[in-house]
């Protein structure tokens, strides 16, 4: 459970991986994923960044994408798509103010999805994401005018490109957040040699996969000293240990992202069997009863 | 590591007019119906399948059609671009008597798997379709593989008066066609499938592309099926159920365009 919100496993797809189209998310919804998160959806249609958007490197993958999504007006007939399944949809917004969240995460709700994730994380589009929620005061606002406007749980994404994320978590908390998702990608950029240039188009990206599991780990270790409301954990979890070990620093449940390119997309069936395992060997019956061991 | 390597470009050949193969050092295997993501640096990174397949050079050919492939089009030998792939599925199999439907540009990216027909000694007949004569290209690279080589022109200027796929019904039913393998416009595709009911059938897709590894989701079709990683090769079993086949794609936005 997070907050209202029942899962049938802890395991989420992470916003922005396959899933801007309905027939993504359903194959996605059939590898086992407790639940989904939209692709970030704004106002207005945006095609995102000129290739190269996404590359990977030894320990992980850097993208910059640019948020393309067709818009939220067209984006409707997708949720329509999937309102036969079970699995609850989580519609990503991002806008440039709270008057913009409101309109979103009004029409998702009209759409039919099961919670809201405010993106105020993105890590490498001016205007949005990252920009507004680096800003605990703005964090608060955006996050109480959500809640304010729809009845389903509203999740807050924090970006770990700030000096303290526990103080973004408190915001959203104090905006009456039902959950803090932690961590989007970390700002990071790579150059080529031979020509001497950034190869993303957009020069700086965010990083992801392996690499930013223990900074992950860390935020979301903070953030579960600071409030009071449910944690989900997001940021190189690869396998059920990468998940145990973000609920043992606070986390509910665990959202997964570029883990469908290292392990294919029934990553999640593969993990909530290694969850299951590992509480097998471990002597736990309940997940509950690891969140937060690290920090007795 | 999936990340663009910098090549010079080893040799240029003008096919047609606006039409040019690139060729460049690679000696990673490659299958054919597989493609390569070409950064071309500070302007674009676009998928574009292989159509020169040898030991240590492969190449691509291209038709100069947007700001990526025209900008590609005024690079000079020796000149620098990025590579990353070989990606996607390829073709997986051949018939005894394969007819082969390369629609514009589609012809390109069919010639390996042509060659590859002929070294493993499977009767093959080719169809070239173009609107009009001066875009048609690669039929005497074609010819000289020793395979019946057949064009048509849309508005008759050479060859068949007509559509490719009204001369490749004709030769489905008069050769006993076993295999179909195609690429092109993805109208073209859908009809010739409609020919295929008891034959097997590849077609090479397009989308728009953006990481080729399967992760953005923006070149998905049907139930999450990606171009990059689980295509661009499909057979006509799953093209029959395929929704979008023939009726839309999506742009950079997601946003469905209809064809």
């Amino acid at each position: 459970m997070i907050g209202s919100l029942s899962l049938e496993n802890p395991t989420m797809l992470a916003s922005g991986i396959m899933d801007e189209d309905a027939g993504s998310m359903k194959r996605i919804i059939k590898s086992g994923a407790g639940a989904i998160v939209t692709k970030s959806i704004g106002i207005k249609a945006r095609e995102g960044y000129p290739n190269p958007t996404l590359i990977e490197l030894d320990y992980g993958i850097i993208n910059a994408m640019g948020l393309p999504n067709p818009g939220i007006d067209n984006y409707g007939e997708e949720i329509k798509e999937l309102k036969k399944s079970k699995t609850p949809i989580i519609g990503s917004i991002y806008g440039e103010n709270s008057k913009e969240f409101i309109i979103l995460s009004q029409k998702m709700q009209d759409y039919g999805v099961s919670a809201i994730e405010l993106n105020l994380s993105c890590p490498h589009a001016k205007k949005y994401g990252l920009e507004v929620g680096s800003d605990p005061k703005l964090v608060r606002i955006i996050t109480s005018s959500v809640k304010e406007n729809v009845d389903i749980p509203v999740f807050v994404k924090l970006s770990p490109n700030v000096a303290n994320i526990s103080e973004l978590a408190g915001a959203a908390e104090s905006g009456n957040a039902d959950a803090i998702v932690a961590i989007n990608t970390v700002k990071a950029m790579k150059i080529n040699l031979d020509i001497g240039k950034p190869i993303l188009s957009n020069k700086i990206g965010g990083y992801s996969g392996q690499a930013i599991n223990p900074i992950g780990v860390r935020c979301v270790y903070e953030i579960a000293e600071h409030v009071n409301i449910p944690i989900i954990g997001v940021g190189g979890i690869l396998s059920g240990e990468d998940a145990i070990e973000y609920m043992m620093a606070g986390a509910s449940a665990v959202q997964i992202g570029v883990g469908v390119y290292y392990r294919e997309l029934d990553i999640f069936n593969k993990i909530n069997k290694e969850i299951k395992q590992w509480m097998n060997t471990h002597n736990y019956n309940k997940i509950s009863d690891i969140i937060g061991v690290a920090h007795k | 590591m999936n990340i663009p390597e910098i090549k010079k470009i080893l040799d240029i050949k003008i096919e047609a007019k606006d039409v040019k193969t690139i060729t460049f050092n690679l000696s990673e295997k490659v299958i054919p119906g597989q493609f390569f993501m070409i950064w071309i640096p500070g302007i674009d990174e676009i998928p574009m399948s292989v159509s020169y397949i040898d030991k240590d050079v492969k190449g691509i050919t291209f038709r100069k059609v947007g700001d990526a492939t025209e900008a590609l089009y005024k690079l000079k030998k020796g000149e620098k671009i990025g590579i990353r792939g070989p990606y996607g599925n390829g073709f997986s199999k051949l018939g005894e008597n394969n007819l082969f439907v390369g629609g514009g540009t589609g012809i390109a990216m069919l010639a390996p798997v042509i060659d590859q027909a002929v070294q493993l000694k499977k009767k093959s007949t080719v169809i070239i379709g173009a609107k009009t004569k001066n875009e048609l290209f690669f039929e005497d690279k074609i010819k000289k593989y020793n395979v019946k080589t057949l064009v048509s022109t849309d508005d008759g200027s050479k060859g068949y008066n007509g559509f490719a796929t009204d001369l490749a019904k004709k030769i489905i039913t008069e050769e006993k066609i076993d295999s179909v393998i195609t690429c092109g416009p993805e109208l073209m595709m859908k009809k010739l499938l409609t020919f295929c009911k008891d034959i097997s059938f590849q077609a090479s897709l397009e989308r728009y592309m953006k990481c080729a590894m399967g992760i953005c989701g923006q070149c998905c079709i049907g139930e999450g099926l990606r171009v990059c990683v689980d295509g661009p090769i499909f057979d006509g079993k799953i093209l029959k159920n395929l929704k979008d086949f023939g009726i839309y794609r999506r742009d950079s936005a997601g946003r469905k365009v209809r064809f």
